[in-house]
């Protein structure tokens, strides 16, 4: 479709362990708007990082893609060679990870770790590479490239070296960033720092960008659209104004109220009961059935299907 | 209310070299000259960005770490010139939470060994009605007797730090101090622990020290709050004074740094040493004198604050 940079439809993972099959990712639909900003929301092991992961063909085994189609660009990605992939996968589509601490090579100046990805994906020679990356490395905000251009990883703090992972993910003027949690391990201020940064980034590079984060404060003055995930699925998607006004489903609405009580003057937080389920446990039915406090006979026996609402709204619950 | 805990001018100081290879070492100040008052019953909370020596400061208070100066007073008992057999004895008063339950369980031990342990070693139980206490305690953290016989490895993250808050309140200490008990859990269950410290603290009146660097969590649970910044504090008081009113800049950009989509870009930081506020640098309304002298903390006890431009002293 127009206006889409990429669409994903029914999409499975599973990964194979011993005889045991375990879905990490199911019937998942999702579609970036190009220039927007798609907010990926989800608790650790509901296949936010899997679905990221999905994109890039980069599921480590025993994983495998088991169904789906993931469209981008006109190309169907799930179809391509690895010849192929190799010449979307940080070249079309960026990708910052979480742990900025671990994604460096510890042993490599920074500066040549941007230049490498210029020199195999652009053909650049060594001397045009270091141009560029000074270039890249004053557009993240540093104000002596040369510098920094020449030091090691650990040289620099998180939010500096969160900063090298973004010019190395906007190295090659990709279409799409994915950018996975970029913020948690950083302090207050820094991630307020990183997020003007991707923001800016937006606008100036006409990127689109799929974030994932658990951060639900973020999502709220970051994303255009957001996306709720839970034990492998989408529950629900909407734009973010819609969203925060009238979250549907329950397990939104649970998540809303569990981080907004804290500005009222209640005594207790609201709390959504039990725990997140384990993937090679899950329950028939609705996977949020047990935490859910509308539960009715049908959530316990059959998985509703994912519901279009209209205006961008999409729900997977029997209450609508 | 009385105090149960005053801290006094405790310091601490790492050195570190400055490159693998030069003999020159830097002084870090991880704890400066901190000094503070806990009452009895209410909880404190103790914010700041990574590094600025929140961590530090818990260990130092329970002696886990020996500060290198300073006083501290629990129950008007001066902790430094205590022998080793009374400090263990006092031990049972003051407990420790730290951030991460998948290292702060021994993965060999159950739940019972686990939980049971401080009871058998502190006298509270014998061997014969272990069980049952353990049952208990493990109701008061909201898990069942179930989990009595389960190693780490077979519960969730915040099933996990039920078990190390059941251990902490085994020994019915009058202090606990959390460090950053919830952030490394997920945000559904990060509400549950919350709201099961407000539980304990009531029903069992224990005094709590809450570090973390997450403010909304903080502002929900502590009565007063300290701000702290490279190892000084920069403003304390009241939790709804300093939230409402902030005075110091660093305490501001926290505040905004959270609620807004806050632009703006990282200073460059030299290298040169002066003597003056260590925020300077980052500081967005510095004023000539900063530089030459660090301000001192004033104010009174509702309010205080270290800073030459917003002085309350004037």
């Amino acid at each position: 479709m127009e206006g889409y940079i990429i669409e994903i439809s029914n999409l499975y993972t599973s990964f194979f362990i011993d005889t045991q099959v375990i879905p990490v990712i199911n019937e998942l639909n999702l579609a970036i708007k190009k220039g927007k900003v798609f907010g990926l929301i989800g608790e650790s092991g509901s296949g936010k990082t899997m679905t990221a992961l999905s994109i890039l063909r980069l599921i480590p085994s025993p994983g495998k893609i088991t169904g789906g189609k993931i469209y981008f660009e006109g190309k169907d990605l799930l179809s391509l060679t690895n010849r192929e992939m190799e010449s979307i996968r940080g070249k079309r589509i960026g990708m910052v990870f979480q742990e900025p601490m671990t994604a460096l090579n510890p042993v490599i100046r920074v500066g040549e770790q941007i230049s490498e990805t210029l020199i195999i994906h652009k053909n650049l020679s060594k001397k045009e590479a270091k141009d560029v990356s000074l270039e890249l490395l004053k557009k993240v905000g540093f104000e002596d490239p040369g510098k920094r251009y020449i030091q090691y990883p650990h040289q620099l703090s998180g939010g500096q070296r969160q900063r090298v992972l973004i010019a190395i993910a906007i190295s090659c003027n990709p279409s799409l960033l994915i950018v996975d949690e970029p913020t948690t391990a950083l302090d207050v201020a820094t991630e307020a720092q990183i997020l003007s940064l991707l923001k800016e980034l937006i606008e100036t590079q006409n990127m689109s960008m799929l974030f994932i984060t658990h951060n639900l404060n973020i999502m709220k003055r970051f994303g255009d659209h957001i996306g709720i995930m839970y034990a492998g699925r989408l529950l629900e998607t909407a734009p973010v104004g819609d969203f925060f006004n009238e979250p549907l489903h329950p397990y939104s609405r649970g998540l809303i109220d569990s981080i907004f009580t804290l500005r009222t003057e209640e005594k207790r937080l609201k709390v959504i009961p039990g725990f997140v389920p384990k993937l090679s446990e899950l329950p028939a039915g609705c996977k949020f059935h047990p935490r859910c406090s509308y539960v009715m006979d049908i959530c316990k026996k059959d998985e509703p299907h994912m519901k279009d609402l209209g205006n961008g709204r999409w729900i997977r619950c029997y209450l609508f | 209310m009385d105090t149960l805990l005053s801290v006094l001018e405790l310091k601490k100081t790492y050195e570190v070299k400055k490159s693998i290879f030069s003999s020159k070492k830097e002084v870090i100040r991880a704890v400066d000259s901190i000094s503070f008052e806990l009452q009895r019953g209410s909880t404190l909370g103790i914010v700041g960005e990574s590094g600025s020596g929140k961590s530090t400061l818990a260990r130092c208070i329970l002696f886990l770490e020996r500060p290198d100066g300073g006083k501290v007073f629990f129950e008007n008992k001066d902790l430094t010139i205590l022998k080793k057999n009374e400090m263990r004895a006092l031990r049972k008063d003051m407990q420790i939470i730290f951030q991460d339950p998948y290292s702060s369980l021994n993965p060999r031990k159950r739940v019972l060994e686990t939980i049971g342990e401080p009871l058998l070693f502190h006298g509270y139980s014998k061997k014969g009605d272990l069980i049952s206490r353990v049952k208990d305690i493990l109701k008061d953290t909201g898990l069942n007797e179930d989990f009595l016989n389960k190693y780490p490895h077979e519960m969730s993250g915040g099933q996990r730090q039920r078990v190390a808050i059941g251990r902490t309140i085994a020994t019915n200490p009058k202090l606990i101090i959390a460090d950053e008990p919830v952030s490394s859990l997920d945000v559904s269950i990060q509400a549950q622990i919350v709201n099961l410290f407000l539980d304990i603290k009531e029903k069992r009146k224990i005094s709590m020290i809450f570090v973390s660097h997450d403010l909304n969590i903080v502002r929900f649970i502590s009565d007063e709050i300290i701000v702290l910044y490279k190892g000084k504090i920069v403003e304390s008081g009241k939790t709804e004074e300093v939230f409402y009113n902030p005075l110091h800049p660093y305490t501001k950009m926290l505040i905004e740094s959270v609620k807004a989509n806050f632009i703006r870009k990282e200073p460059v930081l030299n290298d040169d040493h002066y003597e003056g506020c260590a925020y300077y640098q980052r500081c967005n309304v510095k004023k000539e004198i900063c530089r030459k002298k660090p301000p001192s903390l004033t104010g009174d006890k509702i309010h205080k604050v270290a800073c030459f431009v917003n002085d309350r002293s004037v």
